[in-house]
């Protein structure tokens, strides 16, 4: 705990929470700084949470809070799950800043503070080992949120805000309920303390216990929006701007990774081994099947993109529940690729709609709001047309398409595929026969709306002018969607990494040893 | 004393729910703070409800006559989140109200 290379675990949480307080310290004015700021931030968290996933290729890295030993400190834990995810949050955040950066930034006021603190957030909640730690973090990114949502202002994204607002609330109550009850039956809320515990045989509190993780699930799920505590999504998702839904597509992930992250190590093997295993399976199959007649029913491809985003959570959840380990690295794999193509999809559907209606790009977006009178001399990066932007648009289009839709050649398709041929190297029960019907069903379901969405948006003459695309929303996409094809032409390697994840996953004990030292019983 | 608090839970959670499903925005935040009241309690009593035992541990004490301390702390952190967020969407009720011309939830009056 000397050397400066030990420190890195702690920088994904601090740099974005310092850089963000500088924002604050800046005049509104000056938007080009403090772009530049954010930017150098966000790559820099790239670049660590490269490292740290480099690092934590063999064994997970423990990094302890004031040096106070876990379980009385906190601690963060970089393994590989947590590292994949924080690699993902980087990518995603990278592009979406990018994006932001163009225009989308000027919208209102402190989105690099907002931005960056919600970064914060999400590394914090893939890091930290504590439970209530882990609700601290939930509630910074959750308000970071409200205040992205509600970026760029105008009517339809207030009445959207308030419902997020008021359902994510609740569910913060939920979380609580669920730790309080943890910690008045367990008395810790270490994770690793709490699967050490479990470990052993079942006390008389058993029960409370269960139920506490059953309502702390609840607050999870609402988070990853599963059937049927996620209708609060598609309405929300849709009318945050561009950049923002971009960089929620991660924040319904975090639930994902919570729930997966818990019941491997609580439920994974000991005296409440398998515990809402049943639950996980049929909430996910219902979460993709309403996801995808959400999708079918879309009229606009920003509501597409978020059922999206809800078949992805639910895919995940359903292979969690079916209890499969091959299955559950095929799903990592897709998580990863689903996340970017759902974040690239709400990019173009922006580009797109900017050129459906010419009057609302410009009148919409910054309307009724703050707009710095000192800013104007600025060029404005949208005017400046490149050469064949709908065919760049249209390319783009495509690969979300087959992305999403788990389509071959693409990383989507060999996800999906890594999950049924997993469940089929075991017993094909009727359970997986439903789960592979239920998602065969949904690549259909998905790939349907988005193709009558294209055809709109690309064939289909209209009036107007064609959509343009400047450099920097053009560079957001492009990285976006060369990460989508790296997945893909590595995706044997990738598949690699999420099936050493899943062999470390399911050795609970291994994390506890990590955590606790080895002189723990 | 256990029943007083638990009766004072339920009738603080029993309210904020009735409260949440109402349609004029300023009752939804009446019953979110009520029912942040009630899940506070929650945390406390998680800690086992003890007379006379205080959360300081001093040199020589005796664990058994000590309360624990980490629940407390626990509803200061809960504490202040909700009262931040409670604020926050406030403001953004206010935000609503101004906008749409109407406190209801939907954002319109019903039938208009």
């Amino acid at each position: 705990m000397s050397a400066a290379s030990d420190h890195l675990a702690v920088l994904p949480i601090v740099l974005p929470i310092a850089a963000s307080g500088l924002m604050l310290l800046l005049d509104e004015r000056r938007s080009r700084l403090k772009a530049a700021i954010s930017l150098a931030t966000t790559t820099a968290l790239l670049a660590t949470a490269l490292a740290l996933a480099w690092g934590a290729m063999d064994a997970p890295q423990v990094y302890r809070l004031g040096n106070w030993v876990a379980p009385y400190g906190i601690v963060l834990v970089v393994d590989r799950l947590s590292a994949m995810m924080l690699v993902l949050t980087g990518v995603l955040g990278l592009a979406a800043l990018v994006f932001a950066v163009a225009r989308w930034d000027r919208a209102g006021p402190r989105f690099h503070a907002l931005f960056l603190l919600l970064l914060m957030g999400v590394n914090g909640a893939f890091l930290t080992g504590d439970l209530f730690n882990l609700f601290v973090f939930f509630e910074v990114m959750l308000a970071a949120s409200y205040g992205l949502v509600l970026h760029g202002s105008g009517e339809a994204r207030i009445r959207a805000g308030l419902t997020y607002i008021a359902v994510n609330l609740i569910a913060s109550l939920f979380f609580l309920v669920g730790v309080s009850l943890i910690y008045g039956t367990m008395g810790t809320l270490n994770m690793a303390d709490l699967a050490r515990r479990l470990s052993g045989p079942a006390g008389p509190e058993a029960g409370l216990f269960e139920a506490g993780c059953a309502v702390l699930g609840i607050a999870f799920l609402i988070k990853c929006s599963a059937w049927p505590l996620g209708f609060w999504l598609a309405p929300t998702y849709a009318a945050a701007s561009a950049p923002a839904a971009a960089i929620l597509a991660i924040l319904s992930k975090v639930g994902v990774y919570v729930v997966a992250r818990l019941s491997l190590l609580l439920f994974g093997t000991g005296a409440s081994a398998g515990f809402g295993q049943g639950w996980l399976l049929a909430g996910g199959l219902a979460t993709v099947a309403y996801g995808t007649i959400g999708i079918l029913a879309a009229r606009d491809l920003t509501r597409a993109a978020a059922y999206a985003v809800m078949i992805s959570s639910g895919t995940v959840l359903a292979a969690l529940g079916t209890g499969s380990r091959p299955a559950l690295s095929g799903a990592l794999f897709y998580l990863v690729g689903s996340t970017l193509a759902a974040g690239a999809l709400f990019l173009l559907a922006e580009i797109l709609q900017r050129g459906r209606d010419p009057a609302a790009a410009s009148l919409a977006v910054f309307a009724d709001e703050y707009r710095d009178p000192f800013d104007d001399e600025g060029a404005s990066e949208t005017g400046r047309a490149i050469p064949a932007a709908v065919a760049i648009v249209g390319g783009g289009f495509l690969l979300c398409t087959l992305m999403l839709a788990g389509l071959p050649p693409l990383a989507g398709f060999v996800g999906k595929l890594a999950m049924f041929s997993g469940l089929a190297a075991g017993a094909m029960t009727p359970v997986a026969w439903g789960f592979v019907l239920v998602l065969t069903l949904s690549s259909l379901g998905t790939l349907m709306p988005l193709v009558r969405l294209g055809i709109q948006g690309f064939w289909v003459p209209h009036e107007g002018p064609d959509p343009v695309i400047g450099r920097l929303e053009f560079t957001a996409l492009a990285g976006l969607l060369a990460v989508c094809l790296g997945l893909t032409l590595w995706g044997g390697a990738g598949l690699a990494y999420t099936d050493r994840t899943v062999a470390w996953l399911a050795q609970p004990d291994a994390y506890v040893r990590a955590v606790l030292g080895g002189g723990a019983p | 004393m256990e029943i007083v608090l638990s009766l004072g839970i339920g009738l603080f959670a029993a309210s904020g729910v009735w409260l949440l499903l109402r349609p004029r925005t300023f009752q939804v935040v009446l019953g979110l703070s009520l029912l942040t009241y009630a899940v506070n309690l929650f945390i406390f009593a998680m800690g086992r409800l003890r007379v006379g035992a205080p959360p300081v541990l001093e040199a020589g004490a005796d664990a058994a006559r000590i309360a624990d301390p980490v629940p407390q702390a626990l509803v200061l952190t809960a504490l202040v989140i909700s009262f931040a967020l409670t604020a926050l969407f406030l403001v953004v009720l206010l935000a609503a109200r101004g906008i749409t011309g109407s406190d209801h939830v939907d954002g319109r009056e019903p039938g208009a």
